[in-house]
């Protein structure tokens, strides 16, 4: 019954050296510990999720690669270049950029002020292009264009949040649970965007997701987080198939 | 007839069976005015002529006040339309004032009149009532209900400004030289220095989001910085150009009040909400307490007085043979400064109001609006949110400095009695009540509330039906409390709620944001 027909070719996982590479990232939440140590690798082209339940540390990641909060230990690089200690905005200026958990679009903007916002980090260089690249991409968004961003459906909100950040043409883009609270048709058209993203423009992608089946069914490789440790590592389609990942987070679950 | 007897006939029974609802609901609504009244209004104590205190009773005071309470518990329930609603309720009160004034005083063709006008109103009210209860409730949209006037919008902002411009030639031909300085100074110079500050104050707290309850601290800035250069600093190094220091000093003050901004912007970068309000509330506290002790920069309580007054370019306004009245063949008159000082607040509201436009439009703008709607998103769509909040707290507080400078111009005497919490409140309560974002809202908020002030020094006839004792403008802070809870009730994001969007791609189609939450983060 799956909503995903294809998986990701996992021919694609270049070798190349790590365009994002996280080492040994710890993480505190005052005297809380929330990531305990924790190492990854996103590299150039392609796409690659992280799973795990709630509270196992996946947002905070997320946050972590982007400045706030800060790692405590450890370092995060981004093509060769040291950002643990950078400033969220410079970050985003290095062209991450994040479709951050819970959408965070600008309500009382309209959609089209709020694709503004994500070009004016290159001083808005290819804006029309980039804004008929989006509308190609979520239709609905032009339909929409001038309505307010807090009037969307949730759906639209996290093709906006999408869009707004594939607006700064993006080296690597980060996702935060792009399906959290989405019928299974708009997390089909979100997910198959993405996947066109990559395929198309060899966009590469960090994705955070609890809906294990379809995340691991898009991305070339996988992480799973437990507890802020990562416990499991490999293709999407080798953790599929695992049965301790199968019954952890497939089984019952949301295919 | 028959045919709208019987559609009537529903809503009239219904409302008949509402009746002893609604008095046993106003009954009680009376007992307790009546609870609350007696302590306050039923007894008094006055002192007598040996100082001692004797209480006085005053129960036609409370019986009036549980009588109009009742009135309006029992028309709010049974009544469905607002305007029957208002009529009948402010026709019972003026038609109350009658009987007062007839009980009170005499029965004579004033209260007769008073009396009339009040039983005038409530017959329109209850007809209204009967009209709106027998027409179908309309299903028409707000825009629907307004498309007559859409064909005029264009021509409101072009007719408002040629009224503002006209306005003092207006006051000048209408009431003539002596009456119009009131009308020019206390109304309209008055209210435009508050749709300056406010506008000021637009752009830190309704475009960048930042809830400063301290305002009225780079006023004073604006202030004291024209007060101390040109009383002190001019005179004593560059005498010659006394009569231009304010064309000198306005940059000056705003540059200062600018700094002051970014100097307060710094400390609280990392505060939003209720721990910023704090901050910026003490902040302007500390200012007004520095001027208060440190006598010998500002000479404390005592003020600074004598402050020289705008020129017109260099031309003084005074009786001299230089004067302007003079250089223009035209007999000397005050009335001449306080016309150019109404065009000078104006164009600096103006100034005011289309950089705020302007910027709106420009990144920076666009940054500040999406700061309001969630900093964090912003910060990760690389916008250095601490350089945006600078800009907005140093803008803002430059366009509070010139308005400081321009007040101790008008006034030529300031001290930091000028400069209290309640001037700032009364700012913030100007943009909240506008509708945070809107230079409209503003405008209207601050034609209402500093206007409506000024009016009650003009509703002297009331005196007639309260007696003499009765002063309206003590009433002042009363309405003013009123006026703000009533607007939050009726209109929770002030008066003009929709914010325009900036940019388009095709056309703008309204969606109030009143439908949409507030950003989070």
């Amino acid at each position: 019954m799956s909503t995903l027909t294809e998986t990701a070719a996992p021919v694609a996982t270049a070798q190349g050296p790590s365009l994002l590479a996280v080492r040994g990232v710890k993480t505190y939440y005052g005297n809380i510990i929330a990531l305990k140590g924790v190492d990854l690798d996103v590299r150039q082209g392609e796409i690659v999720t992280m799973i795990g339940a709630n509270g196992a540390g996946k947002s905070t990641l997320m946050m972590t690669i982007f400045g706030s909060p800060r790692a405590r230990e450890g370092s995060i690089s981004f093509d060769g270049r040291d950002i643990t200690q950078m400033p969220t905005h410079e970050i985003a200026r290095l062209r991450i950029a994040q479709s951050p958990e819970g959408r965070r679009v600008f309500p009382r903007m309209t959609v089209y002020e709020n694709l503004q916002m994500g070009a004016s980090i290159n001083n808005f260089a290819h804006f029309e292009q980039d804004l008929e690249r989006m509308f190609a991409l979520f239709p609905r968004l032009k339909e929409r264009i001038s309505q307010r961003g807090g009037t969307l459906s949730g759906g639209e909100q996290q093709m906006l949040a999408i869009a707004r950040a594939l607006m700064a043409r993006p080296r690597l883009l980060l996702l935060d649970e792009p399906s959290l609270g989405l019928a299974p048709l708009i997390v089909r058209q979100i997910f198959d965007a993405i996947r066109m993203l990559n395929r198309e423009e060899g966009l590469t992608v960090f994705l955070v997701e609890q809906n294990a089946y379809h995340a691991l069914k898009l991305a070339h490789r996988g992480y799973v987080m437990v507890n802020g440790v990562i416990t499991m590592q490999g293709t999407g389609r080798e953790l599929l198939a695992d049965p301790q990942v199968r019954a952890a987070y497939l089984e019952g679950g949301h295919h | 007839m028959t045919i709208a007897a019987q559609t009537s006939l529903p809503a009239a029974r219904a409302a008949e069976s509402q009746i002893p609802k609604a008095a046993r609901e106003a009954g009680f609504a009376a007992l307790v005015m009546l609870g609350l009244s007696f302590p306050i209004l039923a007894l008094r104590t006055e002192q007598n002529m040996s100082n001692e205190l004797i209480l006085t009773s005053r129960w036609s005071w409370a019986l009036i006040a549980c009588i109009a309470v009742f009135i309006a518990r029992f028309v709010q329930i049974l009544f469905r339309s607002a305007l029957a609603k208002t009529l009948t309720v402010f026709g019972s009160l003026v038609l109350l004032g009658g009987l007062a004034r007839a009980a009170g005083a005499a029965f004579d063709t004033f209260a007769a009149s008073v009396f009339a006008i009040g039983v005038a109103l409530v017959a329109l009210g209850l007809v209204w009532e009967r009209r709106a209860a027998t027409t179908p409730p309309s299903t028409r949209t707000a825009a629907e209900r307004f498309a007559w006037f859409a064909p005029a919008k264009p021509y409101v902002a072009p007719f408002a400004l040629g009224l503002l411009a006209a306005y003092p030639l207006l006051a000048l031909a209408a009431v003539g030289q002596g009456g119009s300085i009131k009308w020019i100074d206390n109304f309209g110079i008055q209210i435009l220095i508050y749709i300056m500050l406010g506008w000021g104050l637009n752009i830190v707290v309704g475009l960048a989001g930042l809830l400063d309850l301290g305002y009225v601290a780079f006023y004073a800035v604006g202030a004291y910085a024209y007060a101390l250069i040109s009383t002190q600093v001019i005179p004593a190094t560059f005498p010659g150009l006394g009569v231009w220091a304010f064309w000198i000093c306005l940059p000056i003050s705003g540059l200062l009040a600018a700094l002051w901004g970014i100097l307060l912007g710094f400390p609280v970068l990392r505060l939003r909400g209720d721990y910023l309000a704090i901050v910026t509330l003490a902040f302007g506290e500390i200012i007004r307490l520095v001027l208060i002790n440190w006598v010998d920069f500002s000479n404390g309580y005592a003020g600074i007085s004598s402050i020289p007054r705008p020129s017109f370019f260099g031309v003084p306004f005074n009786a001299s043979d230089e004067g302007f009245a003079a250089l223009f063949g035209l007999e000397f008159s005050p009335i001449y400064r306080t016309i150019f000082l109404y065009y000078v607040i104006l164009c600096l509201a103006l100034l005011t109001a289309f950089v705020t436009v302007r910027l709106r439009r420009l990144p920076v703008g666009r940054a500040w609006e999406a700061l309001r709607e969630d900093e964090i998103a912003c910060r990760s769509l690389g916008i250095n949110t601490t350089n945006t909040k600078l800009t907005a707290f140093a803008l803002g507080a430059m366009f509070g400095g010139f308005a400081g400078c321009f007040f101790a111009a008008r006034q030529g005497f300031i001290s930091p009695e000028s400069f209290t919490f309640l001037e700032s409140a009364q700012v913030l309560a100007i943009v909240v009540l506008g509708g945070t974002g809107s230079l409209l809202g503003v405008v209207i908020a601050s034609i209402a509330l500093v206007g409506g002030f000024e009016i009650l020094r003009e509703l002297d006839f009331l005196k007639q039906v309260f007696g003499e004792s009765f002063d309206p403008t003590q009433y002042r802070t009363l309405l003013f409390g009123l006026s703000m809870v009533l607007i939050m009730l009726w209109k929770p994001r002030g008066l003009v709620s929709t914010r325009e969007p900036t940019a388009f791609l095709k056309e703008s189609k309204a969606v109030s944001s009143s439908l949409v939450k507030e950003g989070h983060g």
